[in-house]
């Protein structure tokens, strides 16, 4: 009979290098997920021990303590203390140190050894600890621990080797009898307590290194330098800007043009009809319209990733913490937001690095304010049509001035808004102070990075492909029923469903200058905000879409007022003119209500601003 | 309580200069203007190893207005604003 599949849960600080070990001894074999109702992510993956037991093995959040803070840290207590719904009890939990850093895990040793279940400690990057002349007894630690003690290099080709041995030993005793779980929240004074006992115990087992950490004071001394860090942060973010922009570009474009590509292939295979339709402008383009944002996705990840895994992601929140926290946002939000200059999705999905809960959720609900490059051919097409290209003040371009502003305003509603969150919807939540841990440098590694990056693109496809999919699907219903009758003159989207209710919407749009065209046009813009200037090359009967950008400016510029423009440009500031946003913040917070709360606020704010841009337009004589 | 003598050479660590080096004496939270109730901003210093008797030094300092700081504590780096780092009361 085949052994039972053995439970093992992996526990430790943030930055133990509790995640390089799970990816050690895991490898690819793992499966993301979501815990039931958070947005916590669930890492499960397994790995097969030299005498063939297989085990479970799931990374739990990192965290300094069982008390259970933030949603991550309640997952973390409730898993160890077998709470957690439909999850195994672990047979055994790895505590991970890291072994150059002992303080705060052995404390968190103290602690889970009071929840009674069968316990061992890991000694991690102990090539580094080695290296830097930390000496440890490890038999002596075990000893006055009362727990297994191994160490491990999870960098390392066989780095885990003394770990899988002892899974082995402990296998073969059966399942070990789980003590009494004798766990309570730590107050204050058992914390100092346990600390106390922690540094006694290392005191007598472990030697204090002999040839500390110089690299990690050299990069500090100019990373961190006031002056010199910020400079350096923003050469960072400039490079990465350009990898966004640049290098993504010849991929999106080689993607959009295999998408339309084949596209055009089913277009001539198939006889004209719905499913000819159907299948290029629903299905294909549909599914196009969300691939060729991965090229994107990956770059940031990358950035990201490699940041994150050499230590510097927490010098960058350190850096801007106070800057950011004037709008009442935390350090760390500093890199999603960013992010969402290329696009609100990698962006949105970035926001994982915050821990808390109510920080995280601001920053995904201002994210999409954020000026993305979907914005950047509505701005352009509109700009050229209707403001002069002229310059003022000597230098500058009223043209660029425009567009400028359209940056600065969604950067200053950003900040509005997540002052009003602040201030009136989450006021319950206990805010998070910023305290954070400055871990040491390390080179990432390889593996760690592609795995990371792969997971999140695999995410990214499967995840929000379907929602925004479906969407996809709906909208190109929407433009294409009912089918214009026969002998029709007008343009198939007039017949259709969405041409009815950009009629119905008119009364409503009209006080923001639009007309039914633009309302129209707005529909199919929610699968991508670009889309929306071939859909008005579509309601203005303009054939070649996009490429005929030039035309449609010409066009519009003869058929819009200029209070019309101006308020269609701030329009696209505010309005939530993306499905797949719509779609990524629905599973990014695991929530509807999020998702609402989003579009909502956002159309009421694209309304008023809109409706003041026209009205005053008009008022001064551009109607 | 500490006495008075004790009490007078000691201050908060959010008043420290960057270069300061000192050892932890008592963490007075209650007397700290933090977001955060007493108890909770004690529990989390001590869970990043802010104990009596550690000892800190200020490695470095944020661009605006001095803050947030990076503090050693034995030998971990912790970032944390000196509005919280004033319940860190250090000689």
């Amino acid at each position: 009979m085949e052994a039972p599949l053995l439970h093992f849960a992996l526990v430790g600080t943030p930055n133990s290098g509790k995640t390089s070990l799970f990816n050690a001894l895991t490898g690819s074999r793992q499966k993301v997920a979501n815990y039931p109702g958070v947005t916590v992510e669930r890492k499960e993956g397994f790995f097969v021990t030299p005498q063939g037991r297989q085990v479970s093995l799931v990374d739990l959040p990192g965290t300094y303590s069982l008390r259970g803070r933030s949603p991550d840290e309640e997952i973390t207590r409730d898993m160890v203390l077998g709470r957690e719904p439909g999850e195994a009890l672990p047979d055994l939990v790895l505590c991970v140190a890291d072994a150059t850093n002992l303080r705060l895990t052995v404390r968190l040793v103290l602690e889970l050894k009071a929840t009674g279940r069968p316990l061992a400690l890991v000694l991690n990057m102990f090539d580094i600890a080695t290296r830097r002349g930390v000496a440890v007894d490890v038999p002596g630690l075990s000893a006055a621990l009362g727990v297994p003690v191994v160490t491990s290099i999870a960098v390392r080709k066989g780095g885990t080797d003394k770990l899988l041995r002892l899974t082995d030993e402990i296998a073969a005793g059966g399942k070990a009898p789980a003590g009494e779980n004798r766990w309570q929240p730590l107050t204050a004074a058992q914390l100092r307590a346990n600390q106390r006992e922690a540094d006694r115990i290392i005191g007598e087992h472990v030697s204090l290194p002999t040839r500390p950490d110089t690299w990690t004071a050299r990069i500090d001394a100019v990373v961190l330098h006031p002056v010199g860090g910020l400079l350096i942060l923003a050469l960072i973010l400039f490079v990465m800007f350009q990898a966004v922009f640049a290098w993504a570009q010849p991929l999106m474009e080689l993607l959009s043009s295999s998408f339309g590509a084949l596209g055009q292939f089913v277009h001539a295979k198939l006889p004209d009809g719905l499913l000819q339709s159907f299948l290029q402008n629903g299905v294909i383009s549909g599914v196009g319209s969300v691939v060729v944002f991965l090229p994107q996705i990956v770059i940031i990840f990358l950035f990201i990733l490699l940041l994150e895994d050499f230590g510097y992601m927490a010098r960058a929140a350190f850096l801007m913490d106070r800057i950011m926290g004037g709008a009442g946002l935390h350090g760390r939000a500093f890199i999603p937001l960013l992010s969402s200059f290329a696009c609100a999705i990698p962006g949105i999905m970035a926001t994982r690095v915050i821990d808390n809960r109510r920080d995280r959720l601001t920053t995904i609900l201002i994210a999409p304010l954020m000026t993305c490059s979907a914005r950047i051919p509505v701005y352009t097409l509109i700009i050229s049509a209707f403001i002069p290209d002229e310059q003022v003040w000597g230098w500058f371009n009223v043209r660029g001035l425009v567009m400028f502003g359209l940056y600065a305003a969604g950067i200053a509603s950003a900040l509005l808004m997540s002052f009003l969150i602040k201030f009136f919807m989450l006021r319950d939540y206990q805010p998070a102070p910023f305290m954070l841990e400055l871990p040491d440098y390390k080179l990432p590694r390889l593996k760690s990075i592609v795995l990371g990056t792969y997971t999140r693109a695999k995410m990214f496809l499967q995840r929000a492909g379907t929602t925004i999919f479906s969407m996809m699907v709906l909208i190109w219903f929407l433009a294409s029923f009912p089918q214009p009758p026969a002998g029709a003159t007008e343009p198939a989207i007039d017949y259709s469903i969405a041409a009815w209710i950009g009629k119905t919407l008119e009364p409503l749009l009209a006080p923001v200058g639009f007309n039914w065209q633009i309302a129209v046009a707005l529909i199919p813009g929610m699968a991508a905000r670009e889309v929306a200037v071939a859909a008005l090359g579509t309601v203005y009967a303009i054939e070649g879409g996009k490429e005929a950008a030039e035309q449609i400016g010409q066009m519009l510029a003869t058929k819009w007022s200029l209070a019309t423009a101006l308020s269609f440009l701030v329009w696209y500031i505010f309005a939530p003119q993306c499905a797949s946003t719509l779609a990524v913040i629905r599973r990014e917070t695991g929530s509807w209500k999020w998702m609402a709360v989003t579009f909502f606020y956002m159309l009421t704010l694209a309304y008023l601003a809109s409706f003041a841009t026209y009205q005053i337009a008009k008022a001064l004589g551009a109607g | 309580m500490t006495d008075a003598s004790d009490a007078a050479t000691q201050f908060p660590l959010g008043q420290a200069k960057r270069g300061y080096s000192g050892v932890i004496r008592r963490i007075a939270a209650d007397a700290c203007d933090s977001a955060l109730s007493a108890t909770e901003l004690e529990s989390r210093l001590i869970e990043l190893g802010f104990v009596e008797g550690a000892r800190v030094t200020v490695l470095h300092e944020g661009a605006v207005g001095h803050d947030p700081i990076a503090v050693r504590v034995e030998n971990v780096t912790i970032a944390v604003r000196r509005r919280e780092a004033m319940a860190i009361m250090v000689s």
